[in-house]
């Protein structure tokens, strides 16, 4: 049944990606057909390959305990791992562009401009998403105590997740973007995120429907707040009208003032619902778990969890202060945003005071420390961007890279190393191993790319108030102090400091990902499982 | 105590728990967004604006394909020093054909909001071929690439029809004659150019990229810039009357 389903799926996929691929003259659109074609085809194939070889469904249980369905995540979890060297390195080649704007070659596939969205879907959408995938997964499963649903939806999603990030990555290259931050892949990878996603929920649902627990785990609140909402944002915001479905491009359904309107409410609640309501899931399950000590405040949770989702949504228009959008929207924005400061620090505290009685861990476990901190990097900068929404701070700090150096601090601090905390405990769990390969290299990545972390965020903090200062500065006589290539010139020296931040952020990913192969690969086998599930009930 | 037990309701039952988040999650997009289509403050009332002409399209393509909006805003914000560097700032109705907006989020280089008529096409087509060439401390990527790529004219009028579809009032005729305009622009001493101008009273035609034996996508870009905050007099504007 679900095999019929699809292999008849993808087969048609296939032949429809194969007819546009023929007509088309848009040689991405060519391109992209292409690899969605064999893509599907390839799909099609495992599929019939393993039907005719009669496989047999795996057992929904062994020996009494849940069959758990691990490929998938294991999947997802190198996915991230290639996913993440690859981003933080492109993101270090356009900090060195910044710098050195002759690296920009003067060929349209490796100008700034089009690497930039390549920079930032990667480590968002690639890296952070497979590790919201993966991470999602396991932990519904842990906490349900039952096998995902189906053999092959799984695997459709996070296979197919990750043909959506080939195609918009190749994209931004080859000149396919519709320009909206976070938002850049055209029409038909939208579309087919589009089902992806549908897929992902139902997964999701379908194993929480499972579940031999009788309640919902609070991390799948947030996991559950995350898929819905991307879900929401996502449509809404990428409402296009292809200008014909044998070509890349399409126009925005929305125009102007609105568009930017949705842009934003989608743009700030992608760092609401992707890169936090999400990873505070990952914090509610490895935090306690890795410190082996409950979750803080079962209150707190549920505080939090509706309170931070209800206040998020409303925040997107102090990205557009002072703008041609009305006042009372992007008032109503700010607002929003100092009250969301509460949620936030309640999610801050209760990750934190789990901690309780365990505090000593973080002298021996540099995983924990790693989480930990990472909490630590959640709480300033949610402290940050309230001050920032502020009217009279955002006509300075607008535009300029101070914004760079906050979205970064979260970025490499709290989404970075939260994932590379879950990572480091993840994929032991999945190969059943003991521990990490080696703590100490877990050690040497935390100190090295910590040291990235400060001097990127306080090279962009220097420079970008100095830059907003420098452009409204005036001199004695009444006139503009500064012609604008005179604040560029003067930013020179904190690129190069910014650019060497990175450079330690990408050691330490590569660090990371040398430990976690030879984890793999030369591990201490744990004898049984011993992970145990039950112990992540909700704190009642 | 018992108020928290209540909360059972979404810890046991998904669906409910996802009809709640749904409408939790719907009521600040629904108040922030929604008025702006029906509130006639929104969109200030403005002589002047008119659809981008069809090279201006394909060059505002080029602008969003090169990913410009990453580091050149066009959005100029009320305060003094703004004003006095960029110009007038910017009114809603000056982005309202715009699918997408271009209002951008950095400015790692100026606002181009008002950047029409500043420099001469030389200057552009220099600069964006070698920003180092005019501005050496410049740190912008070369676009020498755009003279010699060709302004795809086989689907502009798809393109314009697109548009037309999302609310943009490009008229049956402009449609009809795309291909046809677009190629006039970039080119003075062709036949159709009355006519086009007709269709987009007070556009420029020039030969933007200096080689008239072509429309390069350079030809293009430059149109674009060229055009960019040029459309509202300013000299007849009546700031008190749309004071926000």
């Amino acid at each position: 049944m679900e095999e019929g389903f699809f292999a008849a799926f993808l087969v048609a996929i296939a032949f429809a990606c194969l007819i546009i691929a023929g007509k088309t003259y848009d040689q991405v659109m060519a391109f992209h057909m292409s690899i969605g074609s064999l893509a599907a085809a390839a799909g099609a194939f495992v599929i019939f390959k393993h039907y005719f070889d009669g496989r047999a469904p795996a057992p929904q249980e062994v020996d009494g305990k849940p069959n758990y369905s691990l490929g998938p995540i294991k999947f997802g979890a190198w996915a991230a791992v290639f996913w993440g060297v690859a981003g933080f390195t492109v993101g270090l080649i356009i900090a060195l562009q910044l710098a050195y704007p002759v690296l920009n070659l003067d060929l349209p596939w490796t100008s700034f401009g089009r690497l930039r969205p390549l920079h930032t879907s990667a480590v968002i959408f690639a890296f952070g998403g497979n590790v919201l995938l993966a991470t999602s997964f396991y932990v519904v499963q842990r906490t349900s105590r039952a096998r995902m649903p189906g053999t092959i939806a799984p695997w459709f999603v996070i296979l197919g997740y990750n043909i959506f990030i080939v195609i918009a990555g190749t994209g931004y290259l080859l000149g396919a973007t519709q320009s909206k931050e976070y938002a850049e892949p055209e029409w038909y990878a939208d579309l087919w995120l589009t089902i992806v996603w549908v897929a992902y929920l139902l997964v999701f649902l379908g194993t929480l429907w499972k579940r031999k627990e009788p309640h919902i785990y609070v991390a799948n609140w947030f996991y559950l707040a995350f898929i819905v909402t991307i879900a929401l944002l996502h449509i809404t915001n990428n409402l296009t009208i292809p200008v014909s479905v044998f070509g890349t491009k399409s126009y925005i359904v929305w125009a102007g003032v609105q568009d930017a309107m949705v842009q934003w409410w989608y743009g700030h609640n992608a760092v609401g619902f992707f890169l936090t309501a999400g990873f505070l899931a990952i914090m509610y399950y490895f935090v306690p778990k890795r410190a082996e000590r409950p979750v803080y405040s079962y209150r707190l949770s549920i505080v939090h969890f509706w309170a931070l989702i209800f206040l998020y949504i409303w925040a997107g228009p102090h990205h557009l202060h002072y703008t041609a959008l009305p006042q009372w929207a992007s008032t109503l924005g700010a607002t929003f945003s100092i009250i969301l400061w509460m949620p936030s620090w309640g999610g801050m505290i209760n990750g934190l005071m789990t901690l309780s009685g365990a505090w000593d861990k973080l002298r021996t476990d540099p995983v924990l420390r790693m989480m930990v901190v990472s909490i630590a990097f959640y709480g300033m900068s949610t402290f940050e961007g309230p001050l920032m929404s502020l009217r009279s701070v955002n006509s300075l700090s607008h535009y300029t890279d101070w914004t760079i150096g906050h979205v970064h601090s979260g970025a490499l601090g709290w989404v970075g190393y939260i994932s590379f905390g879950a990572l480091y405990c993840l994929i032991p769990w999945l190969w059943n191993k003991k521990q990490v390969y080696s703590l100490k290299l877990v050690n040497w990545h935390f100190w090295i790319s910590t040291i990235g972390i400060v001097l990127y965020i306080c090279a962009m903090w220097v420079s970008g108030i100095m830059q907003g200062l420098m452009w409204r500065a005036y001199d004695q006589l009444g006139f503009l102090e500064y012609s604008f290539i005179e604040t560029v010139e003067a930013m020179h020296p904190f690129y190069v400091i910014r650019a060497l931040g990175g450079a330690l952020f990408v050691i330490g990913s590569l660090i990371m990902a040398y430990n976690l192969w030879m984890t793999v690969r030369h591990g201490e086998a744990e004898e049984a499982d011993t992970v145990p599930a039950g112990s992540m009930a909700p704190a009642e | 105590m018992s108020l928290w037990n209540k909360h059972e309701v979404f810890e046991k039952h998904s669906i409910v728990l996802v009809i709640g988040i749904l409408v939790v999650v719907a009521i600040g997009g629904l108040v922030e967004i929604a008025p702006l289509f029906y509130l006639k403050s929104t969109i200030e009332k403005v002589e002047g604006m008119r659809p981008y002409t069809p090279l201006e399209l394909a060059g505002r393509n080029v602008y969003i394909r090169e990913g410009c909006y990453l580091c050149h805003s066009q959005m100029i914000r009320p305060m003094r020093d703004e004003l006095e560097r960029y110009g007038h700032f910017s009114l809603a109705a000056e982005s309202m054909y715009d699918h997408p907006f271009q209002w951008g989020s950095k400015r790692t280089g100026p606002d181009l909001a008002r950047v029409g008529g500043k420099y001469s096409d030389e200057w552009h087509r220099d600069h964006l071929a070698n920003p180092r060439s005019v501005v050496p401390e410049s740190i912008m990527p070369g676009y020498p690439f755009l003279l010699n790529a060709k302004v795809e004219t086989r689907d502009i009028a798809d393109h314009l029809k697109a548009n037309a579809v999302v609310g943009v009032p490009y008229s049956e005729e402009q449609i009809g004659e795309a291909a046809r305009d677009l190629v006039a622009q970039a080119n003075p001493d062709s036949d159709n150019v009355d006519a086009f101008l007709e269709r987009y009273p007070n556009a420029i035609v020039r030969d933007f990229d200096g080689d008239p034996k072509r429309v390069s996508e350079m030809d293009a870009l430059v149109a674009y810039l060229q055009m960019l905050g040029t459309l509202v007099d300013f000299s007849i504007y009546d700031n008190k009357a749309n004071l926000r």
